[in-house]
């Protein structure tokens, strides 16, 4: 057999043992490597600011590690492309912005229904993509993983997270990123490496077991064969992914990161990089004396609800920073479950640059609005 | 011969001079069951019966991974003894391309419909040809969207009537039929193109010769190669069922012709 050599599912090129050393990387660059260094061994995707420099990464690197990387003709054929290598057993991931993201969502849908493990990218413009992200934009029952970094160290750190977890629930992981993350350069470890020579799951195709009398099958609408039977049980199916999904929403942990929350009379809650800003402007007012503190969600699927319902028990009210028109808020509110007023503080996803460059995303800012809701809430 | 000649031929007052030939003698091993829904007359199943018995024929069955569209012949995805990945109506392509590059030694097949290859996810197959992506597309072209109920696809010809061109397809009203096979020879990633029929034993064995030849060429490691393959769909056509195979040939087959469009001589088996 001619052509390239199968693709293995495992680590980098060896590296010495201990903590990987440091690198100054950019967020793409960190981003792809850590993704490599997670094991990901299949990667397709379409250029599209600020994915962009994520694709070109891997481009460059996944083939010197055995792995392929594909440059799609469309978001469409990359998510397919990503399907059939996950199919296989495969490590693999695609992503793209938001919008790139829309155009692959009856794919993602039925990725999750056939319970393939995927790792997904949203280098998102703004935090428009919240909706899309957090319920899907696809058909039917079905919801993915999502994590949200809020810097590029995290990022790399939750990269690992999600191929783990994908490979766990046997279900897509989507990485929520934003146009500062894939432009901030870093020093950061991206290590360690994923364990050496991983065995394909044996429900991954690998051809072989065809003329057995047992071929497998791997099909969104169930991969149960029925033999002298026809067609697909698809109550059974549906019913079994509900089940599934409930399991994994309750296996997985919430996590969030807060400061402050013990006596704040207000509580600003932000995801991803604003969540560093929300979290510098609470900082500056403490230090004047004003009683504020801040949550930043680093799992959006599942919502660190109970996190938030905490920290949100005694305020007078609980504010909500987006790079959007106000999408989380929503959650925020299920949380809060009328608890304290929860009042909406963001700004536009689709602003002038078009590429989610909040002008105002800017600690001053922030601190009149945070203010503003401290004053009218006395 | 008259059913009392036939009757007469089978001689009753000894043990039979050759073993009986039951039922499973005549079902490819590579087809779990005998049960489908399809309609009578319908051609798919007779086309995928030919793909398992090629692939059986090439002792491939180990290392086959068929990735399935969305159409009637769905219905065959869970009773193959084949590995089988179902794809998206439109792109199973893509998803083919994933298998083979990630294990490049697995054998991938699409099975897809014309609604499903030409309609829904023409640049699918026209990029992984172009790619010359080491895959086989197997393409059912019976010329409607059967599994709706026959209603116009890319591939309805001129002046066929469905149930969205209920006077004919008209060129001004609906445009032109993509000649399919044609469109993806023209690309030089294509190793083999060809374009058989299932409405005549004749064409059913230059058919599997032409699938023969496909496979070979991906194993070959040749490029990309295309069967498109015309069936019958009495259902979507709203004819008799026994009219079929006649309306295939005068309709279908004479603007799809029949042929093999393009072989760079990868394949070892004999030509159609």
């Amino acid at each position: 057999m001619t052509g390239p050599a199968p693709v293995v599912p495992g680590p980098a090129p060896a590296q010495p043992p201990g903590e990987a050393p440091r690198r100054f990387l950019m967020g793409s660059a960190a981003i792809a490597e850590a993704m490599i260094g997670a094991g990901c061994r299949f990667f397709a995707g379409y250029p599209m600011t600020p994915f962009t420099e994520v694709l070109e990464h891997m481009a460059r690197r996944l083939p010197a590690v055995g792995g392929v990387c594909m440059n799609a003709e469309s978001e469409l054929e990359a998510v397919g492309m990503a399907w059939g290598a996950a199919a296989t057993g495969t490590p693999a991931a695609t992503g793209s912005t938001g919008q790139g993201l829309s155009l692959m969502q009856e794919s993602l849908a039925e990725i999750t229904l056939a319970r393939l493990p995927l790792v997904v990218l949203d280098m998102a413009r703004g935090q428009g993509d919240y909706w899309q992200a957090t319920r899907g934009g696809g058909h039917g029952d079905y919801r993915h993983i999502v994590l949200a970094p809020g810097d590029v160290a995290e990022a790399v750190e939750l990269v690992h997270t999600a191929f783990d977890l994908a490979a766990t629930w046997r279900n897509p992981v989507l990485v929520f990123g934003d146009y500062y993350l894939a432009h901030t350069a870093r020093s950061v470890s991206i290590g360690p490496d994923a364990p050496a020579g991983a065995a394909r799951p044996d429900w991954a195709l690998t051809g072989a077991s065809g003329g057995s009398g047992h071929a497998k099958l791997v099909s969104f609408l169930g991969s149960a064969k029925q033999r002298d039977n026809v067609g697909y049980d698809l109550s059974t199916h549906y019913a079994a992914c509900a089940e599934h999904t409930a399991r994994m929403l309750g296996g997985v942990t919430p996590r969030a990161e807060c400061g402050f929350t013990d006596d704040a009379e207000v509580v600003v809650v932000a995801f991803g990089t604003p969540g560093g800003y929300v979290r510098a402007a609470v900082r500056s007012l403490r230090r004047e004396g004003v009683a504020v503190g801040w949550v930043r969600p680093v799992t959006l699927v599942p919502f660190p609800s109970a996190v938030i319902a905490d920290a949100a028990r005694g305020a007078r009210a609980v504010a909500v920073y987006e790079n959007n028109t106000g999408q989380m808020v929503d959650d925020v509110r299920l949380s809060v479950l009328g608890a304290a007023p929860v009042e909406f503080i963001g700004g536009l996803s689709m602003d002038p640059s078009g590429f989610g460059i909040a002008p105002d995303l800017d600690v001053g800012v922030l601190r009149r609005r945070i203010l503003d809701v401290v004053e009218r809430h006395r | 011969m008259t059913d009392a000649d036939r009757h007469r031929a089978i001689a009753t007052d000894g043990p039979p001079t050759r073993p009986a030939r039951l039922v499973d003698d005549f079902t490819p091993a590579l087809v779990d069951t005998g049960a489908h829904h399809l309609c009578p007359g319908c051609g798919e199943p007779i086309a995928v019966r030919a793909l398992m018995e090629v692939i059986e024929d090439l002792a491939l069955e180990r290392r086959t991974i068929a990735v399935f569209g969305i159409g009637c012949y769905t219905a065959f995805s869970n009773n193959l003894d084949v590995e089988v990945l179902q794809a998206l109506h439109g792109r199973a392509p893509s998803v083919a391309t994933g298998v083979k590059r990630a294990l490049p030694d697995t054998v991938a097949v699409t099975v897809q419909g014309d609604g499903d290859m030409v309609s829904e996810g023409l640049q699918e197959v026209l990029h992984a040809a172009a790619r010359g992506e080491s895959i086989t597309c197997v393409m059912l072209n019976n010329g409607v969207f059967g599994e709706t109920g026959g209603h116009m696809t890319a591939t309805t010809v001129l002046g066929q009537r469905t149930k969205t061109s209920l006077e004919g397809r008209d060129p001004v009203a609906h445009g032109r039929p993509i000649l399919l096979a044609d469109l993806v020879a023209r690309l030089d990633g294509a190793a083999y193109v060809g374009r058989g029929a299932v409405n005549s034993a004749g064409n059913v064995a230059r058919t599997k010769r032409m699938l023969r030849r496909a496979l070979e060429t991906q194993t070959a490691g040749a490029g990309f190669s295309l069967v498109e393959i015309l069936t019958m769909c009495p259902t979507g056509w709203f004819i008799e069922t026994q009219d079929a195979p006649s309306y295939l040939d005068d309709n279908l087959g004479a603007v799809h012709t029949g042929g093999v469009l393009k072989d760079v001589g990868a394949g070892t088996g004999p030509p159609p």
